[in-house]
């Protein structure tokens, strides 16, 4: 094979680049925007609840996964909570929400709502592993300025007098 | 329990990806970008060249290895004028001319782009010829498109 | 019950980082004839194409249109089937279904992934919900950190525990010419890899991998036929669970699994797994998961599945092994890597396992599936039913 010939072997299976920018508008439906607009207004983190099962439900959904039933009421929920697993991500990440690599390190956690069944998955402020443990007490962090979504609530944090 | 906000959320997602052409796809492109030839590939069962080409043919399920080059002119088989505008995916600027274009020596009819043409007058029949891409642009717009025979 | 249904043959592609020589189609093409050959069959033997991915790995949504060509779909029967990482066991379970009603008589199933054409874990957070979820999601190894820490806490195990996985795991990939990664790791080495979310470590974790993985399929009428070495479909079962990542008990009591082997294990005639299965092939997408999905299987319970992996028992030499392929933290193209658990399981069976053959004779083998969220495929395959 001459050289030329292998020049052309060598770079015939090539990459061919393409850059996926989809922009989307989610309906949030009753019960996520009724859960923001508390946590906007009134700081408060509202479940759905079924009636049958009486378990209740952070993120609040219009159905009990578990008896098929209509969640028709709402508690109120925590603000408090027990953290029941978590994590410091350390590995940078690209974010394709934003199109940019995540920033590391941070917390997440998995925390259940006082009077809720589920574990809601939130940011940890703490990103000292010595410092977290399941079990602990936490609470959120809200935004002094809130716009009536996840972000609102900054992160858990550990309930200082529990110590 | 008050009237309930009806709220929207912004949803994006940014991703880029890198697709491996393969061998056969990555010869199209250098016999293109290199030679400015192009190039089908032969079934050997059923003697269809297809254009573009790829490994298999669907009907006959053989893999293909016979490559045969075909002319840089063909005609019109099918066509639209694309009149809205969608900035950013959009190759030209509308209105531009999109049709099927069955290339001499290919069995099948390609999608590609009519250009230094009054789009008003594109018609099935019609006689073109690929305009290559001065640059590379790694995609298959290394034909730039396709204008009229005079 | 519908007609009994046997695997008939298996292919896959070599698995690895980047496929740069093969376009997807191709892949999938690769496996196909792979498989076709392996069951001594031509495509005009087949009368439906299921095919499965997961989109936003490669940001293409209709890969059983532009695949209809490579895969063999032109002109049958074709669909696609995408539930996540458990892709591999829904496309194994719907071609048994399909051929088990007697509507189709042999049936292909294809799994593929080529992960490394884009981002691995943008594309899950696009499998997150949108409102909820996708501002903390933090990939696969965020949700299984959390687990894993209450996991821990639970048994008493520890992250040397859990790197035994990967030691054993790898070891068996080295056997498996089409395994992924061919790595010869120590437990230290895995404790020593970077942490990417605690207490998930580099070697805790699966790749990201290319490549694919088909199976046919073909009713009890037609198997003597085709081959003398079947893998008959015992039991299917599949078990979803609620939408959010924190709804679920997840790594603690993987409940879809354990309701999932409930069914099976009756099904299947298994009273005892522990003596009844010759061998499993586990969807073990982090190193801890093998040990909490064995407790879900009903194997080594309340934590003594770490005593199991440090004797030995789930390794090639032991009584039960485990993952003899090397499994998923050997090999992951998503879209096929459940069905690779199958159809390994099918090739153990089939004593066609080559330097992975277990020692002893396979008869009855399980293998799992497991997707986003929390959910669970399980399939026993016999040798004879």
């Amino acid at each position: 094979m001459s050289d030329k010939n292998k020049n052309v072997e060598k770079k015939i299976a090539r990459d061919i680049k393409y850059r996926a920018l989809l922009e989307f508008k989610y309906s949030a439906g009753k019960h996520a925007s009724y859960f923001f607009q508390q946590l906007r207004d009134n700081k408060k983190l509202m479940a759905s609840k079924c009636p049958k099962c009486e378990k209740a439900y952070v993120p609040p959904r219009p159905a009990c996964p578990e008896c098929f039933e209509a969640n028709s009421e709402w508690i109120e929920a925590g603000p408090q909570g027990t953290l029941v697993g978590f994590t410091v991500v350390e590995f940078p990440f690209l974010d394709p929400t934003t199109g940019k690599t995540k920033e590391v390190p941070y917390g997440y956690g998995f925390i259940i709502l006082d009077g809720t069944a589920t574990k809601f998955a939130h940011f940890l402020d703490e990103t000292d592993l010595n410092k977290l443990e399941a079990g602990m007490r936490v609470e959120p962090i809200f935004e002094e300025e809130r716009s009536g979504n996840f972000a609102d609530i900054k992160y858990f944090r550990k309930i200082a007098d529990s110590e | 329990m008050a009237e309930t906000e009806k709220m929207v959320f912004d949803g994006k997602l940014d991703i880029n990806y890198k697709y491996a052409s393969g061998k056969v796809t990555g010869k199209f492109y250098d016999e293109i970008e290199e030679n400015k030839k192009i190039f089908g590939i032969k079934c050997s069962k059923c003697n269809t060249v297809y254009v573009p080409p790829r490994q298999t043919c669907g009907p006959c399920f053989t893999t293909m290895e016979e490559w045969v080059e075909v002319q840089p002119t063909g005609v019109v088989t099918n066509y639209t004028i694309v009149n809205y505008a969608e900035p950013l995916i959009q190759p030209m600027e509308p209105p531009y001319a999109q049709a099927l274009i069955k290339l001499e020596g290919a069995d099948t009819p390609f999608i590609h782009l009519i250009g230094e043409v009054d789009v008003e007058k594109v018609k099935i029949g019609m006689k073109v010829e690929a305009v290559f891409a001065e640059e590379k642009t790694g995609n298959i717009l290394n034909i730039k498109y396709f204008k009229p025979v005079e | 019950m519908g007609r009994k249904v046997a695997i008939v043959g298996t292919g896959q592609t070599k698995h690895k980082a980047r496929h740069s020589d093969m376009n997807i189609v191709e892949l999938i093409n690769q496996a196909v004839n792979r498989c076709l050959e392996n069951a001594e069959l031509t495509i005009n033997d087949i009368d439906a194409i299921l095919i499965g991915n997961m989109e936003h790995f490669e940001g293409i949504n209709l890969s059983d249109m532009w695949a209809s060509d490579a895969s063999g779909a032109l002109g049958r029967c074709g669909m696609k089937i995408t539930t996540g990482g458990s892709t591999g066991t829904s496309l194994s379970s719907a071609a048994y279904y399909y051929t088990a009603s007697g509507l189709f008589d042999t049936v292909l199933c294809v799994g593929w992934q080529k992960q490394n054409e884009g981002d691995t874990t943008a594309g899950l957070v696009s499998a997150t919900d949108p409102i909820w979820e996708r501002a903390s999601f933090a990939g696969a190894f965020g949700t299984f950190g959390g687990a894993a820490t209450q996991y821990m806490m639970e048994t008493g195990l520890t992250p040397e525990d859990a790197a035994k996985v990967a030691v054993k795991n790898k070891r068996h990939g080295r056997l498996n010419p089409y395994a992924h990664l061919h790595l010869d790791i120590s437990v230290d080495d895995v404790l020593r890899s970077p942490m990417l979310a605690y207490p998930i470590r580099m070697l805790d974790l699966c790749p990201a991998s290319e490549g694919a993985c088909a199976m046919i399929m073909t009713h009890e009428d037609n198997v003597k036929k085709v081959t003398d070495k079947p893998a008959w479909i015992s039991a299917s079962v599949c078990r979803h669970d609620s939408a959010f990542t924190g709804d679920p008990p997840f790594f603690l009591d993987l409940r879809t699994l354990r309701s999932a082997a409930k069914e099976a294990y009756a099904t299947a005639d298994i009273k005892d797994p522990m003596k009844d299965l010759d061998i499993i092939e586990l969807y073990e997408p982090v190193t801890w998961a093998e040990l909490s999905f064995l407790e879900a299987l009903g194997i080594g319970e309340g934590g003594k599945v770490g005593e199991l992996l440090a004797q030995g028992v789930t390794s090639i030499e032991g009584s039960l092994p485990v993952n003899l392929s090397g499994g998923v933290l050997c090999t992951n193209p998503i879209g096929a890597t459940a069905m690779c658990r199958v159809a390994e399981a099918a090739i153990q069976i089939r004593g066609e396992g080559g330097e992975r053959q277990a020692n002893h004779k396979v008869n009855t083998a399980l293998a799992t599936g497991y997707g986003g969220n929390w959910w669970s495929d399980l399939l026993i395959l016999k040798s004879s039913l």
